[in-house]
Parts: structure tokens; sequence; C-alpha cells
């Protein structure tokens, strides 16, 4: 049922070893009696990433998920693979998601040759545009202060005035004083991202059970047992990828996850033949010419619900900046709930009284989504994190700032 | 093609592309360029492919058009008036037009 694994490209960033193992040869001696040697729990974007490495490792892996009415923010996202602004309090950040950028279209090629489908990668560089001298001065401060921090990976990320903005977006409104530009920015088709992960670790024989939310998690006799309606799942390792709900996960297995979910709000234009060549934060326009416009913030958690007023005012922020909108026609408004760790950073975890329990979370689930598959999956199934990689992931740091 | 059952009405003038055409008071937009033997009122954004009114009910959404500059209206639900500018739709819209 496995397809064999096709041999890595090249362009990979991250660390490869053991890619090519074929599933019957993983080492027996990890095994225990489980049916599984990996069990992640949440089959959004960062589990099934995070599923389809593990299976390239030669795993046996289950993919314990909710059903059609989880609350999945893989359904709801903007899809930017985005680099600017990423690190201001955390410079690690910065490096982490250049890297998973850096790999991105190794990853999506790789997809395209497992499951013939395309996620329409693109990184043309991206855009944070300003409708006020004041937007543009925080902007310029902001990105200062990040590139001041120690250890901060330079990303090349320029301020530019309306004039030099023009020449690259040439529809911008008169509103708009500047921006800055980072060549490292992309974005993806989000929702053919989720399902062409689905297919690939269909592919690979990775066992994927909907509808099986895990109420409880325990280790005993060196196994994981993990309860779900339908049944008890067992597994040697367990990788929590279930987005806010690893808040009241990772304590069964002692590790922590502080998250603080948060609303977003998109309205989607009907199809434009194209005219914005480089994504802009707030605005963007995909590959099947819709128009995608949303940024907005809010602290509340009820996913069915929509707040008028915002996505009136991302709407008008939207035609300020790009007049040409203003004629378009809306087709779909939604709202999502964005995972979110308490101070926006990831989580990457490995329990010490649970040896073999993993946290695999953070906000951006499709930027990071080549590091989850090809750095972290790799890390799950040799069974210990890389410090040097990931430390600075680590929920110990919230300890630090509460003793404060 | 289609042929009027009865004096349906006073005569409009529209544009459709730019060319006059005559619908009647009581018509749709649908039923004017139905009436008018216009072969197609868009192509599809994705394929390409031509579209006519179908369901002439506003289900099917197969009949949009750019009435008086509005792109995308569903032309079976919107009555005629004298002067109106309909614009076929090709492929997908231009923005800002």
């Amino acid at each position: 049922m496995a397809a064999s694994p096709p041999t890595l490209q090249s362009s990979f960033g991250g660390p490869v070893q053991g890619a090519r193992r074929m599933p019957s040869e993983a080492p027996q001696e990890r095994r225990g009696a489980s049916e599984f040697d990996v069990a992640v729990v949440g089959g959004g974007l960062v589990g099934v990433a995070t599923a389809w490495g593990l299976a390239r490792e030669g795993c046996r892996v289950v993919v314990l998920d909710e059903g059609d009415r989880a609350v999945r923010a893989s359904r709801g996202n903007f899809a930017l693979v985005w680099v600017q602004s990423k690190g201001l309090g955390l410079a690690p950040y910065a490096g982490w998601t250049i890297r998973s950028s850096n790999a991105w279209e190794g990853f999506a090629q790789t997809l395209k040759e497992e499951t013939g489908l395309d996620v329409c990668f693109q990184r043309p560089g991206g855009f944070h545009l300003s409708l006020s001298e004041r937007e543009l001065e925080a902007r310029a401060n902001s990105l200062k202060r990040l590139h001041n921090q120690p250890g901060i990976v330079d990303y090349k990320t320029e301020i530019m005035d309306h004039a030099q903005v023009a020449r690259m977006l040439p529809d911008i409104g008169l509103e708009v004083v500047g921006g800055s530009y980072c060549p490292l920015d992309g974005h993806v088709n989000s929702l053919r991202l989720f399902r062409t992960l689905h297919t690939a670790i269909k592919a690979r024989g990775v066992t994927y059970l909907p509808s099986h939310r895990v109420e409880n998690i325990t280790r005993e006799g060196g196994e994981f047992r993990l309860t779900t309606a339908h049944r008890e799942i067992r597994a040697n390792r367990v990788a929590l990828a279930a987005g806010n709900a690893n808040m009241h996960l990772a304590p069964m297995v002692g590790l922590e996850c502080p998250m603080r979910p948060e609303r977003g709000q998109i309205v989607v234009t009907e199809r434009l033949r194209p005219f914005l060549r480089h994504p802009v934060v707030t605005l963007r326009q995909t590959d099947e010419g819709t128009v995608m416009i949303g940024d907005s913030k809010e602290e509340r958690t009820d996913p069915a619900g929509l707040t008028l007023g915002v996505s009136a005012t991302e709407a008008e922020r939207a035609v300020r900046m790009f007049p040409v909108l203003g004629s378009a026609n809306v087709v779909r408004t939604w709202s999502a709930i964005r995972v979110m760790t308490q101070d926006g950073f990831p989580i990457y975890d490995e329990s010490e009284s649970h040896p073999g329990a993993f946290t695999v979370c953070c906000h951006s689930g499709v930027t990071l989504a080549a590091n989850h598959a090809l750095t972290i999956a790799p890390m799950i199934a040799r069974g210990a994190l890389d410090k040097s990689l990931v430390a600075p992931f680590s929920a110990r740091r919230f300890h630090v700032q509460e003793a404060g | 093609m289609f042929k009027r059952l009865a004096d349906a009405g006073a005569v409009v003038a529209l544009t459709v592309d730019g060319k006059p055409v005559q619908a009647r008071s009581c018509d749709t937009v649908a039923a004017a360029l139905l009436a008018a033997g216009i072969d197609r009122c868009r192509t599809t954004p994705v394929t390409g492919a031509p579209r006519l009114p179908y369901c002439l009910m506003g289900v099917c959404f197969d009949c949009l058009v750019t009435i008086d500059g509005v792109g995308s209206r569903q032309a079976c639900l919107v009555p005629v008036h004298e002067g109106m500018t309909v614009e076929t739709q090709q492929g997908r819209r231009e923005a800002g037009r």
C-alpha cells in the first residue's frame, strides 16, 4: 500500500538522513508491540506535513483527526509563505522561517511528483503597504528593531516610497505612501496544499482516522495510549499537532503549550485577470484569480461569527491601496480561528517525563510546512529534537517571562 | 431562435457590447439577450467555455454580464431600462473595469 519513497531533491535545506529508508527497514529495536511508530494528533496542515515527513522516514504513522466540524485554521488561512516581520522578539524565528521559505520550492516539487497536484507555490517577493507617513514610519522602525537584534539573519527588507512601489505594483492608489518589500515572500494555494498533503500521506500508507478526537493520552509500558470515542490507539511516539487544542493535550504528556487563539476575517472577490504581481501582507491575488483581503485580529474565538465592521474596514483599506478593486464583486467572506501561541512564536518540545512525546505547534502552518515535513519530522523519527535548531522554540521560554 | 409570444410592451433601446439592441419594457436583460439572438453572454473564468442564460430564475449564475458598469450581475434578475449598457464578459473580469 505504501508507495516507495522517491529520492529527495538536493534543493532541500533540511537534514534528510534516512529519508531513503523503506518502511520495512525501520529499525526493529525501536518498535514495541504498538501498531504505530508515531501517532500524530491533529490532521490540519501542521499534522499532515509532519505525518508525511515521518512516513518518508519509514515510520508507521497514524493521524488522529477531528471530523468535518473541527475548528480548522487549515481551511481558513490566508496562504502566505511569509518572511518579512518574522522574528521581532525572538531572533532565531527569522532564521527558522527563512529555512522553510528556502525549502518550499523543493517541497512543492516533491509533492507534485508524488501526487500530480500543483500547490501553486510562488515567491515573487511581497509587500507591506502603508497608507500614511505615520504607518510607514512605524513600519520602518519595527524593521529596524527587528534587524538590530543580536544574531538576526538579515533578510534584506527594503523600505520603498510610492514611486518605487508603483514600479512593481502599478495599480497602487495615490494614498499609498510607500511600503516594505522582501524578496523572500511568497504564497501558495493553501486549500490545494491541504488536499495535496492528505493525498500524499494516503499514498504513503499513513493511517488517517477522522472523527477520532483524542480525549486522553497516557504512557504505559513504554507506549502511548490515546483514548478516542471510537477506540484506543497505541503508538510508540506521539506528536501533538492539534493547533490551539495542544493547550489541553500537552499537559497529558508532561508538556505545556500556552495558547491565545484569535479570530481573523477574510473577504474574497470574484475572479479577476491577473493584476497583482506580488502578494501584499493584507491582500493577494490567487493563482485562480480571486483576490483575498484580510489581516484582521480579534480576541474572539467564535468561529461562526463575523464582525461586519471588520470586513468593511478590510475592504475599504484594500480599495485605498488598489482603487481598481472598487468595482470588483465580493463573493465570500469568512472568519477563522488562528492558531496562536501565547507569544506568537512556534513551540517545538519533547517531553522529559514522557519520552517520545513531542509538540509541533505554531501559527504559520503554511510558511513552516516545509520545515515540519523536512526538518521536524526526521527529528521525531530519530527520537530527539535537534537542539541546535529548535532549542529557542521550547515552551520553557514562558517560565522566564512568568517569573518576572 | 426565440420568438416573442405576444407584444410584451413598449420598445426599450439598450446597447450590448456597444451595439444597439431593441428589447421590450417587460424583458429581463436575459430575455432581451436571448430574443436578440446573442449567442453567448460570457465565457467562464477558468476554462473559457461559452455560457448563455439557462435557468432564468436566479439559480444557475450562467447569465452573468456587466450592466451599467457593474460586473457579474445576473441578467435574468434585472429588468431592462431605456439606455441600459450591457457588456458580455470574456473570462475573468479585469480589475477596475
